[in-house]
């Protein structure tokens, strides 16, 4: 294992490198496995003999020689004669940041999420196929084909190596934010096996909104899905017991929640909310700060959690989003209020059957005092839902109306 | 999103088919095995022998009883699985419809999600 200091560097040199090199050579295809190369050979060299003086030019000049090696063999037949190819000697890499160019270029439209995931850890993150494979529980060989045919992709899409302008600029960085949310998503949700690994992602996440919140401090969304970040990971220690069951988040342990991570949420968030247009992760932000401001449950602003939901609500309609707004509502007007509210996604075919819409139900029947209608609901749910520690909080919780 | 296709095959239904549909049947495993493991939607897959040698094991007053299987009583038996990584149901439920069992009548093909999994993947 690399030592976590030379890890740290590596994977905030290599979008910089890997940004160099597809100035210098295009190709990204190309130079991302050799830039590729370059950070395993560090991850080999640098512990034994240490870290270079200029690290990032040593990885440039590995990278480049990989990359031309490469080059030259793929035309070794076709061309020999022509095989004295110029030797790059590398300059100084220049500064500007190609973080957010290779972001865009990862998350690809034409790629699926699986794919924008895979390539935005590899080439913006700097991990290795073998750690991404790891995170998402899958062989190294399947992590491989899927990133190479996700670059594929994007080279039949004819990317060019530079940033969108105006309007595909901001649809484009609506894609980078769901991809860095859905990977810290993919993190904070573990529930089976390698834990601290997914744990990672979470981490990885929020360096990479940090990158990219560096490079773009005056757009609302990314401050907003940065503070979104922090302030859902700030309660990690919180939401699962030592035996690893979920706590809901009006019976966590609300002293094990992360003070600092907090603080810097609810700095960004007031940032955010500062700006010209607001946007759907700066009111999830704003919703988990109005949670994390609350000393206990009981003293949650319950009204402006709700308020916060409508205007979600209005501006990112989503069945999701009502049902949030449900739980909301029952807290502020009572359960059959939000069992009202409920009802209007009966009809929804997006929601037909969803484990959350019956969990919210279940939830709202059991404060009603309908216990056999909460123990129906809890038990459908933990039926349907897809994770092990949600079902096994189900089952728990219909036990517990039901004695 | 990680699921599991599993077949199940009926061996009467399968001695039924003449050696060119059978032939087919190999030829389009082997075609979708190649574009799984191309897309990077591939875990594993393995096939499993014929019920007939399966054992059915139990355990009481804590000795082991191991009787000849098949468990079930049924016309239809596990025959093999894929185990899928891809981006949503849907997804699955395109790929599995590309398994030639799928043509057959009395042949099944069922999807399910993977609930929890651990341990080493590479296969």
């Amino acid at each position: 294992m690399t030592a976590p200091a030379t890890e740290d560097l590596l994977r905030e040199l290599t979008p910089q490198v890997l940004g160099a090199l597809v100035r210098r050579h295009g190709q990204f295809e190309g130079c991302e496995d050799a830039v590729q190369e370059a950070v395993l050979a560090a991850t080999v060299q640098w512990p034994a003999e240490g870290v270079p003086d200029n690290p990032r030019g040593w990885l440039v000049t590995v990278a480049s020689r990989r990359l031309i090696d490469q080059m030259r063999s793929d035309h070794a037949r076709r061309e020999r004669e022509s095989a004295t190819a110029t030797e790059v000697v590398p300059e100084d890499v220049p500064d500007t940041d190609d973080t957010l160019v290779l972001l865009f270029l990862c998350c690809h439209p034409t790629l699926t999420a699986a794919s924008q995931t895979a390539l935005t850890l590899r080439a913006v993150g700097g991990l290795t196929t073998a750690e991404i494979a790891r995170a998402f529980l899958v062989p190294e060989a399947t992590m491989a084909a899927r990133i190479s045919r996700a670059k594929q992709r994007v080279k039949a899409a004819g990317s060019s190596f530079s940033l969108p302008d105006g309007a595909e600029r901001e649809e484009r960085l609506r894609v980078v934010l769901h991809v860095l949310y859905l990977i810290f998503n993919e993190g904070y949700t573990a529930s089976s096996g390698s834990e601290l690994h997914r744990a990672d992602l979470a981490h990885e996440a929020i360096r990479l909104a940090r990158m990219v919140h560096a490079q773009l401090p005056e757009d609302g969304e990314v401050t907003g899905l940065l503070a979104l970040m922090l302030l859902t990971d700030a309660r990690r220690e919180a939401r699962t017991t030592a035996a690893g069951d979920l706590v809901p988040l009006d019976e966590q342990d609300r002293t094990k929640w992360d003070r600092g991570l907090i603080d810097e949420g609810i700095e960004l968030v007031k940032a955010s909310l500062a700006g010209p247009a607001l946007g759907p992760y700066q009111l999830q932000a704003a919703i988990a700060a109005t949670h994390a401001d609350a000393a206990t449950a009981a003293a949650t602003d319950w009204p402006q959690v709700h308020a916060l939901y409508l205007v979600l609500e209005r501006i990112a309609p989503n069945p999701m989003v009502t049902l949030n707004r449900a739980i909301a509502l029952a807290e502020t007007e009572g359960p059959l209020a939000g069992l009202a509210l409920l009802s209007t996604l009966d009809g929804d075919e997006r929601m037909a059957g969803h484990h959350r819409l019956l969990s919210v139900r279940a939830h709202l029947l059991e404060k009603t005092g309908d216990t056999a209608g909460a123990y129906e609901h809890y038990r459908r749910a933990a039926k349907s839902t897809g994770g092990i520690a949600e079902q096994r909080y189900l089952e728990s919780r219909a036990s517990r109306v039901r004695t | 999103m990680k699921f599991l296709i599993s077949m199940h095959i009926n061996p009467a239904v399968l001695d039924a088919l003449t050696d060119e549909e059978k032939a087919a049947i190999g030829d389009g495993h082997g075609k979708f095995i190649e574009a799984l493991k191309k897309s990077g939607e591939l875990i594993t897959t393995q096939a499993l022998v014929d019920p007939s040698q399966a054992a059915v094991v139990s355990v009481r007053n804590g000795q082991p009883v191991v009787t000849d299987g098949p468990f079930l009583e049924s016309k239809e038996y596990l025959g093999g699985f894929y185990l899928i990584d891809c981006e949503n149901k849907e997804r699955a439920i395109e790929l599995a419809s590309q398994i030639p069992d799928t043509a057959i009548e009395g042949l099944g093909v069922e999807v399910r999600q993977v609930m929890f999994a651990d341990g080493q993947l590479e296969a």
